[in-house]
């Protein structure tokens, strides 16, 4: 798709937001090349979040993250009966513990009401029991949000992004970005791989945002990596709840919560940490503690199951009290700053508005009619029909009747089919977003070699498909690790 | 869309457990005997633990874990037994059917017993919550051996071995063989007194191993790949860093019970397998628990005698004959964490080889075992092996004698020969009161 100028438009970041943009923006007669400095589509802040869909019932009024969340949800809602991906509308409470938090509900509620949310409702503690059994006692009350839900995050990102490619978008991963040059009407942005030109640059960073905005000479914002830890409990903590359990938000975020997740474990966080350091994803022994004593009140039962997962994530949280979207005409820059985990529901509402805003700013948008159907993903949700159990499928191609990781269900032709998709997985984590493969209880104990060698030979059959080398060094690479 | 298939017994996991049951079972060539095993080949764990020690106490041999594995595995097959490999049950449809997933296609599979020989697992690191950085090149042994033995793959160079328990010492030989030296193992425990077996006569390959007693690991430290690990001494609260390249967590185990919890099966609060009795019956008529799933874990060929133990119960039970009155529970006593078989009955037989399972979590050399029911000791023993944390401990079931039955739950006591006393009784006064 590039032209002897380039690109017409880059976009730096192939996280929820950066993936939603290009997707957007190929829908559009446009040349785009979607650019990520890792080795793989959603491998940083998009891929370990909470995976909540929100309802923006506590946004702040008035604010563009507000309207964005909102049109977001039902945006995302719709995308996903089309693409198949997994949300379960499991509704979420807010849980007060003391006086003062069961003071500020009627406030939260009028907030809901600003943000045009009106479904919460007030509910006293017995009411909060009846549908929460398992709740650590001394609860005081409750308000309901009906609408809040949960939803596979990895498989969002990835339908948007495979969905940008099918558009045409150039998917150019492991180029990360070292400096800008604007000359004339294009800018040659200089990645690891070797300069990249486009008449337009979307910087949706993330976690880089700041760094990319600086290389366009603004100084406008920093960004703080915010790390959140979570912990995840084993599936057969399901049964113990069925619904998200907030806490009362205050002025650090949304608290810790104890919520299903779409998989069918139980989660637990996540932690809020401020630190300077953005690659920083170790978890830590403080963080543990401050989520077992969290969790041991808000769900006593809950800390007898087995531990499944932990996971340390950083969310991109500035010195903001909003999203922070702004063009620079005279460059042909746009930035997309401070998408907090909010980014998640609010992508693809994030992907129109920018749209608009470059149209605005004199980016020629002719939409385009021949566009391919959105992608249909695999179901990895708990909640729906999976390959294993598919007779159908199984009857059709018996790959789907062989189970490689017992503990999730996860079959030979699952694996087989992410290594041959639109996006391949670069590597084992790849493969785990794609397939929940290895994220079970056992974590590699019975699958981890078979898994392994399975995704070495998928990976070499791929390469013979076409030609993916950092695909299968990758591979090897860690094969030897 | 599912098909339905009958049988009479189905048999979930073919490890040492299943597929000796299977062949019990299978000499009564009138029966229909199913063994369901989710990998590829039978065998269970014996198959990827390539090092000899296997066969002891059931085939009076000594011979390597694959072979093993393939014996018991080629027995059952010739007695009769079907085995359906890369064949995984999922679910319950309902309470003697089977839901099971293979290449063949879904089915549901209805059996008039069924027997749960699902095994156990070592806790990974999540579920030991070791923080520290996401690095590659962090094992169980299960995974290791998988690795080296099965995938014929490689690790890193230098290893931390966290525990010093029979499994430890089997990865710290797995790893010999995959080029992988062990730089050092630690253990919580203050002594590594229950592997001397190990540390005999010089001769071992094990010599030379370091083995750090009272020690945790308390951070791993490395992104992409494992370059450090932090432990701790934990009674000075000293922390030091071991450089390594591969970190191996064994033992700790957990039985795979999914199946057995999902069907709403009683749950040992210790084991976390299934309440049996001594005729190895869950508390679910029909369904049968063995092996390493009861008593996580004991060798191969002690899970590998639960399966002939239960098959003359599994008959009686196709028989019509039912267990006919209300069990005595057994409970175990700190420093005891758990006792399995937990459920005495009149009448029932004594549990395979005469012989009640125990976990202990402080060494006592030479180890009295002390019965009380009602406030009053009914039977005690001691005896001439230790009990070690990190093996299981065997007392003989001899000691439930004298229970009486109807009576109220027995607990099981550990002392040194010197320590019984108004103590034991007192404990076993309160336990009485909570009961």
């Amino acid at each position: 798709m590039t032209t002897p100028t380039g690109y017409d438009v880059a976009v730096i970041g192939a996280g929820i937001v950066g993936s939603a943009i290009a997707r957007e923006l190929a829908g559009h007669q446009l040349s785009v090349a979607l650019l990520e400095a890792r080795d793989d589509v959603g491998d940083g802040t998009s891929k370990a979040n909470t995976a909540i869909l929100h309802t923006g019932y506590d946004a702040k009024p008035g604010t563009l993250e507000s309207a964005m969340v909102s049109r977001g949800y039902h945006l995302l809602s719709e995308y996903a009966t089309h693409t198949g991906i997994p949300i379960e509308h499991t509704g979420a409470i807010l849980v007060a513990w003391d006086q003062e938090q069961l003071d500020a509900l009627p406030s939260l509620k009028d907030k809901a009401e600003a943000n045009g949310y009106h479904r919460c409702e007030l509910i006293d503690a017995e009411a909060v029991y009846t549908q929460l059994p398992h709740l650590g006692p001394g609860a005081l009350g409750g308000m309901t949000v009906p609408d809040e839900s949960i939803i596979c995050t990895w498989t969002v990102n990835l339908a948007l992004a495979t969905d940008a490619v099918n558009r045409g978008v150039t998917l150019l991963t492991s180029h990360r970005v070292d400096r800008v040059d604007a000359v004339g009407d294009a800018t040659t942005v200089h990645t690891s791989q070797g300069p990249v030109t486009a008449r337009w640059v979307v910087n949706a960073a993330g976690l880089g945002a700041d760094l990319i905005d600086a290389m366009f000479g603004h100084s406008r914002f920093t960004v703080t990596p915010r790390r959140g830890e979570l912990i995840v409990y084993d599936k057969l903590a399901h049964a113990l709840i069925d619904k998200i359990v907030l806490p009362v938000p205050t002025a650090r975020g949304k608290g810790v919560l104890v919520s299903p997740t779409i998989y069918g474990n139980v989660m637990l966080g996540p932690t809020s940490e401020d630190l300077q350091d953005r690659t920083a994803t170790a978890t830590s022994e403080t963080g543990f503690e401050f989520l077992l004593d969290k969790g041991r009140k808000l769900m006593p039962r809950l800390l007898e199951e087995e531990v499944t997962a932990t996971y340390s994530g950083l969310r991109a949280a500035i010195d903001h009290n909003d999203y922070l979207i702004e063009t620079d005409a005279a460059q042909r820059y746009l930035l997309v700053g401070g998408i907090r985990s909010t980014g998640l529901t609010s992508g693809m509402a994030v992907a129109e508005y920018v749209r608009d805003q470059l149209a605005a700013a004199g980016l020629a948008l002719v939409p385009r009619t021949d566009l391919p159907a959105p992608p249909r993903m695999p179901n990895i949700g708990e909640a729906f029909p999976r390959p294993y159990q598919r007779a159908d499928m199984i009857a059709a191609d018996p790959a789907y009747g062989r189970i490689v990781c017992f503990c999730e269900r996860v079959t030979e032709g699952e694996v087989r089919d992410a290594c041959h998709s639109v996006i391949p997985p670069a590597a084992l984590e790849g493969l785990r977003r794609r397939t929940r493969v290895m994220n079970g209880r056992c974590q590699a104990f019975f699958c981890g070699a078979e898994v392994q060698s399975l995704l070495e030979r998928e990976i070499r059959a791929s390469q013979n498909d076409s030609a993916a080398p950092t695909v299968a060094a990758a591979a090897v690479q860690e094969s030897h690790r | 869309m599912s098909t339905t298939h009958t049988v009479d017994v189905a048999i979930v996991g073919g490890g040492p457990a299943g597929l000796t049951a299977a062949a019990a079972l299978s000499r009564d060539r009138a029966l229909n005997i199913i063994v369901l095993e989710r990998e590829s080949a039978a065998g269970g764990i014996p198959r990827h633990s390539d090092h000899p020690g296997y066969g002891m106490r059931d085939l009076k041999t000594f011979i390597s874990g694959p072979a093993y594995a393939r014996r018991l595995t080629d027995t059952a097959a010739a007695a009769g037994a079907t085995i359906r490999t890369n064949t995984m049950v999922t679910g319950w449809a309902d309470e003697k059917t089977l839901e099971v997933t293979s290449p063949r296609g879904r089915e549901l599979i209805q059996a008039s017993a069924i027997v749960l020989a699902t095994g156990a697992r070592e806790r990974p690191r999540p579920a030991r919550m070791i923080p520290g950085d996401r690095a590659a090149g962090i094992y169980t042994t299960g995974h290791l051996q998988n690795v080296v033995h099965l995938k014929h793959g490689t690790v890193g160079r230098r290893a931390v071995v966290v525990g010093a328990e029979l499994v430890s010492y089997s990865a710290v030989l797995t790893l010999k063989h995959a080029g992988c030296q062990t730089a050092l193992m630690t253990t919580e425990y203050p002594s590594p007194e229950s592997y001397a077996v190990f540390n005999l006569a010089g001769k071992t390959p094990l010599l030379g191993v370091e083995v750090a007693t009272r020690t945790r690991l308390t951070r791993i430290i490395g992104k992409p790949v494992v370059r450090a690990v932090e432990v701790e001494d934990l009674d000075t609260g000293e922390r030091r860093m071991i450089d390594c390249d591969t970190v191996v967590l064994t033992g700790d185990w957990i039985p795979d019970h999914e199946l057995a919890r999902s069907a709403g099966l009683d749950i040992d609060p210790g084991t976390l397998g299934p309440v049996v009795d001594t005729a190895l019956r869950t508390s679910r008529p029909g369904v049968f628990a063995i092996g390493n799933l009861l008593h996580p874990v004991d060798t191969a060929d002690i899970a590998a005698l639960d399966g002939r133990h239960v098959a003359d119960h599994v008959r009686h039970y196709l028989n019509g004959r039912r267990p006919s009155t209300e069990g005595v529970l057994i409970h175990a006593d700190g420093p005891l964490r758990w006792v399995a078989p937990s459920v005495v009955r009149p009448g029932d037989p004594a549990p395979a080889r005469h012989r009640l399972l125990l976990w202990t979590d402080t060494l006592v050399r030479v180890p009295t075992v002390v019965a009380a029911q009602n406030g009053k000791i009914i039977g005690r023993k001691t005896l001439p092996w230790p009990a070690s944390p990190g093996r299981v401990f065997r007392v003989p079931s001899s000691i439930l004698r004298d229970v009486e039955p109807g009576g109220g739950p027995v607990t099981l006591s550990l002392h040194t020969p010197l320590s019984i006393s108004g103590r034991a009784l007192l404990r076993n006064r309160r336990s009485r009161v909570r009961a």
